[in-house]
């Protein structure tokens, strides 16, 4: 009987003494979790995609409880999320601009000829760091080996003709495809706007135009025929202040490189009038 | 005496290698490996968790085993005050340091059941004549600054594996499995070193 009881009651003890020490560090060691910030998590995305700037939705979630970070972060829940949030926290809900990315580099293999061939590691950041930033001519252009195809967590980015192209309807916005580029030409575009210089090549006019077919040369052409002033040249390429820009497409028709982009291409009798609303 | 406590620190770390050369603790080896700072925090979880359990072990055995003659329950005895340890160390990781406790996740708690862990408390008393205290605690220390060693060796292997042109049937386990098992190859390299 002994020989029974003497290890059972033996191990039970040692059990008893270190569950009753777990008990006594579960109060010392209580941490104390915000139920809003479960909540918060819930009415975000759920993409992780850390377009916030945080680790992930839970972590911009404990953000917004702990530390008052602003409410309108997550380009991936919208609007919608913004609201749910304000109800939340009891503040006022701010409006959000939904954003998709875009590439800005037209230098597909037939516009932008290379410099020299590649055949090193398959990756943009590798192939970056060689002579001339790349094997394209143009130094700025995309290399398109898909550094951002594999960071989009919508798998909304495929490369076409050697150049990264991001499909808008796919695109939640939260820039982590612009983060890995080692070339910096993503850039984040209102929804609402469709037009856009699609090239970042600050390259003078006659290089450029040994780079590249269609890549901006700074002539200011954009600049002068832009009625509400939203276009200027800097370093010799031409950009958008997008909150500016009325879409009246006046730039897309007068750039002699037709490297400034309209998405939805809008007939020209709407674009004479749209300058008058601002 | 430091010569002898040198000497077991030397065999723990290189000559008989709890992940390489024992082949113990393979799990977190293998999960945690894929970048080298969440594995510098699992090699640190595992040490600090190793050497307090082989002190406590150690008095678990010498003083409740031996005196009652039921050394035969040294495997439930052991995994109850390593389960509970852990729980402790997660609680006071959770608690004083968040970004370690996200960082390890999962595998916190699977240090629970990680037979490196058992392995060092079972092996200590195993020894001819068995580990005293001290001896015991140094061993479980370096053992864990083994499978540190090893597991930082190969998360610097696994980081360079993603930047490399791996065949497609041989991506995500298969080369890991691949690389650790050289990497082991390499630590026989240590094998009958004697000091």
């Amino acid at each position: 009987m002994t020989a029974i009881l003497i290890p059972a009651l033996a191990i039970g003890a040692v059990g008893l003494v270190l569950g009753a020490l777990l008990a006594l560090a579960a109060k010392v060691f209580h941490v104390e979790v915000d139920e809003r910030i479960e909540k918060i998590t819930g009415c975000l995305s759920g993409a992780n995609c850390g377009g916030c700037g945080y680790a992930g939705c839970s972590a911009y979630a404990g953000a917004i409880v702990n530390d008052g970070a602003p409410i309108d972060r997550c380009s991936a829940g919208g609007q919608a999320a913004v609201n749910a949030i304000a109800e939340i926290m009891g503040v006022e809900a701010t409006a959000v601009e939904p954003v998709r990315a875009v590439v800005m580099c037209s230098g597909t293999h037939e516009n932008a000829p290379d410099s020299y061939d590649y055949y090193g590691i398959s990756d943009c950041l590798a192939a970056s760091k060689l002579q001339g930033g790349g094997h394209k001519e143009c130094s700025y252009g995309c290399l398109g080996y898909g550094k951002c195809v594999d960071a989009c967590s919508e798998g909304g980015i495929s490369i076409v003709d050697g150049v990264a192209s991001i499909d808008g309807r796919f695109c939640i916005g939260c820039g982590s495809c612009r983060l890995v580029c080692p070339k910096n030409i993503i850039d984040l575009v209102p929804k609402k706007n469709k037009i856009y210089v699609k090239c970042k090549s600050c390259d003078k006019g006659p290089a450029m135009k040994n780079k590249c077919s269609v890549g901006c040369i700074g002539c200011k052409l954009c600049e002068k025929a832009c009625p509400a002033g939203a276009i200027t040249v800097t370093n010799f390429l031409a950009s958008i202040d997008y909150s500016k820009c009325t879409q009246c497409g006046l730039c897309v028709d007068k750039c002699p490189r037709g490297i400034i982009i309209n998405e939805d291409a809008a007939p020209a009798a709407e674009a004479v009038e749209a300058p008058a609303a601002v | 005496m430091i010569g002898k406590l040198i000497a077991i620190s030397l065999t723990a770390i290189f000559v008989q290698n709890f992940v390489l050369v024992k082949f113990l603790g393979i799990c977190p080896f293998l999960g945690v490996s894929k970048k080298v700072d969440t594995a510098l925090g699992m090699g640190m979880a595992v040490t600090f968790v190793m050497t307090l359990a082989s002190m406590m072990t150690y008095f678990c055995q010498n003083y409740i085993l031996v005196p009652l003659h039921i050394e035969y329950m040294q495997t439930i005895a052991f995994i109850v005050i390593i389960a509970a340890l852990v729980q402790f160390v997660e609680m006071f990781l959770q608690k004083n340091i968040p970004s370690l406790y996200s960082a390890l996740g999962i595998y916190l708690p699977l240090i629970t059941t990680n037979c490196a862990v058992l392995g060092v408390a079972l092996l200590n008393i195993q020894q001819n004549p068995p580990y005293g205290l001290l001896e015991s605690m140094v061993n479980g220390f370096s053992s864990g600054l083994g499978f540190l060693l090893a597991i930082v060796l190969f998360a610097g292997v696994r980081e360079r594996l993603e930047f490399s042109d791996i065949p497609k049937s041989f991506q995500g386990f298969p080369i890991a499995l691949v690389s650790a098992s050289l990497l082991a190859l390499a630590f026989m390299g240590f094998s009958g070193m004697n000091f």
